[in-house]
């Protein structure tokens, strides 16, 4: 494989292999256990556009893997502000590393990258379009805490037309034989395009604007924030803001094992109250971002995570 | 009805390009598709809904002192993929043109998508589109994902 760009890019074989590789990496992602795997490579952090965990847990993967990072840094310091373009910018991080983890404001912007260069493109969001790498955390995230992918029944809530976690996790979901839930305000409902292409794949799904009633024999509710940057009208953004606000009290009558994730950063998404039940895991799944990443850039580089990880490595 | 009385609907040109078999009632599309308009000032005639054994109807233009180039051809493939393209030189076909509609067309269309990375014009990688469907025609961008069908990519011809 040459990156990874949407989902489409991993068979579920592929998929599954990465997160047994997760799996076997999660003490080295701890600091429990020191393995250099990585060591001698550069992976380059293009971020066109303000991240927290990708970025971090980009570089925090890399660095405990042995590996080392150059950041573009701020986009109002870099060449972008004078014009270059994302082409040009490519060619030049193409030369200086081994990998790029990259995200953009325009959607299409990893794949334009991945024509143009040669090394691995990892794309870390693209407009409103993809974010496979966060998608391969919410697997992980999943079949931690259920043992398995397959025939889940999932809740994907809040802002399906901007949020791109969700426009990719929903196809991975699709090709485990997941029942989906889309719940969302109407203005803010799954793309039509990916609706009917999940469906051309075999997905069950149901559309609804009620949350709360379809959560008792959910297995993951998976709440999203309300992208507001991506509103070009403020009144639009207005009637939608706050349409889902997840308590304590809504939590009565699920399942026991039912999880509730995020792709964080939350705004009012999910009540603060609901860090301290059993089912909140949108921590837990944020540290994940780093043992996923881990595993997809030893995949993307060539390099074989070892099958026992604490015989390969060295205690810290 | 012969073919060969369809094509005398109108006169027999003299040098330019004959497009035979575009599907009934496309013929205006494929005129805004090779960007023949008011502006254009050599002759062109077209003929719609004529009788057609193969197709039951079809469409026919003539363009007069104009051949039809390989980037024409490209276009036309989306709108008319079986039309036959006949270059005419003194009264004769003097070349039969292939149109071959792909698995993606390259700099013919432009992604609808006002987000796409292709919207930046100043970005040098080519218009990529991959056809997802034949019938009915529908498009993919291979950057950003957006489709399109006949209707919207007319306007998006490049």
């Amino acid at each position: 494989m040459s990156g990874l760009i949407t989902m489409d890019d991993l068979t579920n074989e592929e998929i599954l292999e990465i997160l047994d590789d997760a799996e076997r990496l999660l003490p080295v992602a701890r600091g429990e256990l020191y393995l250099p795997l990585l060591q001698g490579r550069i992976l380059g952090n293009l971020f066109f556009e303000p991240s927290t965990r990708t970025r971090m847990s980009f570089e925090t993967a890399m660095k405990r893997l042995g590996g080392d990072v150059v950041n573009l840094g701020d986009v109002k310091t870099s060449s972008v502000v004078k014009g270059e373009t994302l082409f040009d910018t490519i060619q030049m991080v193409d030369g200086y590393t081994d990998i790029i983890a990259m995200r953009h404001p325009r959607q299409g912007a990893a794949q334009y990258a991945q024509d143009s260069a040669r090394v691995p493109i990892l794309n870390g969001g693209d407009g409103a379009g993809h974010h496979p790498t966060q998608t391969m955390l919410d697997l992980f995230t999943i079949r931690q805490a259920h043992g398995k992918l397959e025939g889940l029944k999932v809740i994907l809530a809040g802002d399906l037309r901007y949020g791109r976690t969700v426009h990719s996790l929903s196809h991975a979901l699709t090709r485990f034989d997941c029942e989906l839930i889309f719940a969302s305000p109407d203005l803010l409902r799954m793309p039509p395009e990916i609706v009917s292409d999940l469906q051309a794949h075999g997905a069950t799904i149901t559309e609804t604007e009620d949350l709360y009633s379809m959560m008792n024999d959910a297995d993951v509710v998976y709440m999203t924030r309300i992208q507001k940057e991506r509103f070009s009208d403020e009144d639009e953004y207005a009637k939608v803001a706050g349409a889902y606000k997840l308590h304590t009290n809504h939590l009565s009558d699920v399942k026991a094992n039912m999880i509730i994730m995020h792709p964080l950063p939350r705004v009012d998404e999910i009540h603060p109250s609901v860090d301290d039940t059993r089912h909140a895991r949108y921590f837990e799944q944020a540290f994940n971002g780093v043992v996923a990443r881990m595993a997809l850039l030893c995949k993307l580089l060539g390099v074989s995570v070892p099958k026992d990880v604490k015989k390969s490595g060295s205690e810290l | 009805m012969s073919n060969e009385h369809s094509m005398r609907r109108v006169t027999a040109i003299r040098n330019g390009t004959v497009i035979d078999h575009i599907p009934q009632g496309h013929a205006l599309t494929v005129l805004d598709m090779l960007g023949i308009d008011d502006k254009t000032s050599v002759p062109v005639s077209l003929v719609m809904n004529v009788p057609s054994k193969k197709m039951g109807a079809k469409d026919i233009i003539k363009v007069e002192d104009r051949e039809l180039t390989q980037a024409e051809l490209d276009r036309l493939a989306l709108v008319a993929p079986d039309a036959h393209v006949a270059i005419i030189r003194a009264y004769t076909v003097a070349e039969k043109m292939i149109i071959n509609l792909g698995d993606e067309v390259v700099n013919v269309v432009r992604c609808t998508m006002s987000n796409c990375i292709t919207a930046n014009p100043r970005e040098p990688l080519p218009h990529r589109l991959k056809v997802t469907s034949r019938d009915p025609l529908e498009l993919r961008c291979h950057y950003c994902g957006r489709t399109q069908n006949l209707d919207e990519l007319v306007k998006n011809v490049l």
